[in-house]
């Protein structure tokens, strides 16, 4: 390989922590002007490798080159000089600045008297926004714009720091699909420029249609790195796998949904805030309902005004043929409904504490005895669960935060199904999940359903929500504007037109 | 603690030696027990000859440290709670003021009441000001310190109110039970019911579930805004309690008794671990954050500094021990 193309190029980079080898003798490199894809199941490394490059970790053993100069990057200020910028996944602007004050965040052109030159600060990021050709007002305040125009921000943000290789980790998790193809087209954009990207995704679209090569970690070694041209779909997903999965993401007829027995579930002109309107559907004991809509159709707000988070302002909602209201969690789960949130992070675990403590947190009333919480009681249930779902953590008492992002959504899984629901929704259940993890959860939602569970499955991803629905209802503007059994979904692109509204 | 031999690779057989071992220990969760034995032989020696390390004088640190010792205990729900309050001070003295005046106009029981009113009063306008109209505690508790303290001064036109009541007294602070100091076994009681409701108790997990991540908790069914209320309420209780401790210890009340005394405890809950952002509490670290600000103070008096010099000693040691404790 001809190293004066390379960017980026990292040599037999390894590491370990508390002696667990996590990258072994693991080589990477980015040319010039190209897309690289970073692929790889949770625990595979990906992180740990990008966060060397960051200069977040040193590696053991190994060294980076930057323009084919070896280079030591011990600091994330060595990998911002070094050109290396990095799009959070959690991004990582301060929300009461504005666009313009965030991009020169700490590195703030001076005016007279040295100090700060706001004017020259709003000029500067105008240019670079302009060179990106995107259209954002470098003086709005950021916490009054929508995600895409964050992370718009945030690249702003590494380019004005005049960054050569683009990190981006799972950068469309948290948008719309337009708003996803605008990004794509400034990746081409950028690319034309001679910025380099490394992108992380789970997303194999995505990947085929922007990156040039492909780099699979598994297990801490690579596995390959090969121009996209000659590898299939199959291959990546094995490699990431380990094995070859088929079907996973097709969908099963299950003969358990009992279409003649009454509703567990029904909902009659249910209205909620500026995003629930009239809203009528039932739901069956055994039945998986997939629930479509662009960003802001109201899927994740009807889902809210189910579970008592958000308020209702009119119709009812009968469970069992029973009226009821659900006018907070606790109503909810009393009920029997349980939702595991779209952000697991933010909505559905207390980081800082244990797997142990956060699966049994909807639970503590089962392992009560008198008015105290029985130890062996909570070790009992919380190992049985961690089992049972196959969360991998090397013990209960770690916190939740070190998991991999696949297991903390397992931990959220499990701590609700630990209750025992008879209605259970879940908010985009494998986002930013690898693809075994996201064939596990599928397989259990097909399970509690089978069991005489009623689930309802939100997702923007189409394969997997057509992969486990039964009956697809489409949503937008809040309002439900299609009622489709699966059957009658030939493809993804049917369901696309259909949530188009076409 | 056995987190060391869990996280061993499969794949690594090497035996682990000692110093792994205590690589790998999280000692700066054990820092205020440390901190506490190094602080206390540290003046066992120097001090020797100064009695520091005399029954009656060991005895006395339990004693002057027990009122911050109780108060301290209900601060580390509320701490824990990612909450702060700030009126626990002037909420004793106000209790001890109350207490006085009640006790000399009705006798034990009503005296005992008007103290515990005190608490309930002030601990449920907080907790109703922060959980229901979401103003955050710091300027709620911050406005009440005011509030509380001049009504005490106000209501005795600044004269401390005598005790004549001797069982409230022997009771509350002054007497012994049996051998062992009044004031000893009311913190003991206090440490050891805070403790297992915090580890044991559904409410206690709670109050750490919010305190850790409060939409998590929301989205868990816990009424997030009644684990916040009962938290001020607990903390003013409790620290209408300490009020009567100091009205017994001091037979009087008075509207200084506790002033300053916000600081204290939340200075030992800090020190004895429990994270000032929510999420985590130990009631046995508080109990020894406590006792160490007490030795501190103890052993400086012992050691002949006089009080400017003894402040800026004790600012020192408990800035070293939180920096110790930090996490990295």
């Amino acid at each position: 390989m001809n190293t004066a193309d390379n960017v980026v190029e990292m040599r037999s980079i390894s590491k370990s922590f508390n002696g667990v080898p996590v990258l072994k003798d693991v080589s990477f490199d980015v040319r010039k002007g190209e897309v690289h894809a970073l692929a790889g199941g949770n625990g595979a490394g990906k992180s740990t490798l990008m966060k060397i490059l960051q200069g977040v970790y040193q590696a053991d053993a190994g060294e980076i080159l930057i323009g084919g100069k070896p280079i030591a990057i011990n600091s994330i200020q060595d990998a911002k000089a070094a050109g290396i910028g990095m799009v959070f996944q959690e991004f990582s602007l301060v929300p009461s600045l504005t666009v313009a004050q965030n991009i020169f965040l700490a590195a703030e052109p001076l005016g007279t008297g040295g100090l700060i030159d706001d004017r020259a600060a709003v000029r500067r990021a105008r240019e670079v926004f302009s060179e990106m050709e995107v259209d954002v007002d470098p003086r709005a305040g950021v916490s009054r714009l929508g995600t895409a125009y964050w992370q718009l921000t945030e690249i702003a943000k590494a380019l004005a720091q005049n960054a050569q290789v683009l990190i981006m980790d799972e950068p469309t998790a948290s948008l719309a699909r337009h708003e996803s193809e605008a990004l794509f087209e400034l990746i081409d954009r950028l690319k034309q420029r001679g910025i380099s990207i490394i992108y992380i995704s789970h997303r194999m679209d995505e990947v085929y249609r922007l990156a040039d090569r492909i780099t699979i970690l598994r297990d801490g070694h690579r596995l390959l790195t090969a121009p996209l041209t000659d590898v299939t779909p199959e291959q990546i997903v094995e490699g990431i796998v380990g094995k070859k999965i088929e079907g996973q993401l097709s969908y099963r007829a299950r003969d358990h949904v009992a279409h003649d027995g009454a509703p567990l579930l029904e909902v009659r002109g249910l209205n909620a805030g500026q995003r629930v309107r009239d809203v009528s559907f039932s739901l069956r004991p055994g039945e998986i309902l997939g629930l479509a809509g662009l960003m802001g159709s109201g899927r994740t707000e009807l889902a809210r005004a189910l579970f008592g988070i958000d308020k209702v302002d009119g119709g009812e909602v009968l469970l069992r043929g029973k009226r009821v209201n659900l006018a907070s969690p606790q109503q909810a789960i009393n009920a029997g409904v349980a939702l595991i949130p779209e952000d697991r992070r933010a909505q559905g675990l207390v980081l800082e504490h244990s797997v142990q403590d956060n699966l049994l947190l909807p639970l503590l009333g089962r392992i009560q005895r008198g008015p105290f919480l029985d130890g062996a009681k909570a070790k009992e249930l919380s190992s049985s669960l961690i089992k049972r779902f196959a969360v991998k953590v090397a013990h209960p008492h770690r916190p939740v935060r070190l998991l991999s992002g696949g297991n903390q959504q397992k931990v959220v899984i499990a701590k609700w199904l630990g209750t025992d629901p008879d209605i259970l929704i879940l908010d985009e259940p494998t986002a930013g999940v690898d693809i075994g993890t996201k064939s596990e959860i599928l397989d259990m939602i097909r399970e509690l359903a089978s069991a005489g569970k009623a689930v309802i499955v939100i997702s923007s991803e189409y394969p997997e929500l057509l992969a486990v629905s039964d009956r697809v209802l489409v949503l937008k503007d809040g309002s439900i504007i299609r009622d489709i059994p699966r059957s009658e979904i030939a493809d993804e692109e049917y369901l696309q037109l259909a949530v188009q509204g076409v | 603690m056995s987190k060391a031999n869990t996280i061993a690779p499969r794949d690594t057989a090497a035996p682990r030696n000692f110093g792994t071992i205590l690589k790998d220990l999280d000692w700066r969760r054990y820092v205020i027990y440390i901190g506490f034995v190094v602080v206390f032989l540290f003046f066992a020696v120097l001090l020797r000859d100064q009695g520091f390390l005399s029954p009656n004088n060991l005895l006395n640190i339990f004693r002057q440290t027990a009122t911050i010792t109780v108060i301290a205990v209900g601060m580390t729900y509320v701490i824990a709670c990612a909450e702060i309050d700030l009126s626990v001070g002037s909420v004793a003295g106000l209790s001890s003021v109350c207490t006085a005046m009640a006790l000399s106009q009705w006798g034990l029981v009503p005296g005992i009441l008007a103290g515990l009113a005190v608490g309930l009063v002030v601990g449920s306008i907080n907790g109703a000001l922060v959980s229901l109209l979401g103003i955050p505690s710091f300027l709620v508790t911050l406005g009440m310190l005011g509030i509380a303290v001049g009504v005490a001064q106000w209501i005795t036109a600044s004269a401390p109110q005598p005790i004549l009541n001797d069982t409230f007294n022997t009771l509350f602070g002054s007497g012994n039970f049996g051998p062992v100091p009044g004031l000893v076994v009311w913190s003991a009681i206090f440490v050891a019911i805070g403790a297992v409701v915090l580890n044991r108790t559904r409410f206690g997990r709670q109050v750490l579930a919010t305190g850790g991540n409060r939409n998590a908790a929301e989205f868990t069914g816990i009424n997030t805004k009644r684990i916040k209320f009962q938290v001020l309420l607990i903390s003013g209780m409790v620290a209408s309690v300490a009020g009567m401790l100091y009205a017994g210890r001091l037979q009087s009340g008075r509207f200084q008794w506790g002033s300053g005394d916000e600081l204290s405890a939340i200075a030992a809950v800090i020190l004895g671990g429990t994270s000032l952002f929510g999420g985590f509490g130990s009631i046995i670290g508080t109990l020894f954050g406590a006792l160490l600000i007490g030795l501190i103070n103890n052993g400086l008096i012992l050691a002949g500094l006089d009080s400017s010099q003894q402040q800026v000693v004790r600012g020192a040691i408990i800035i070293l021990a939180v920096a110790l404790a930090r996490k990295k």
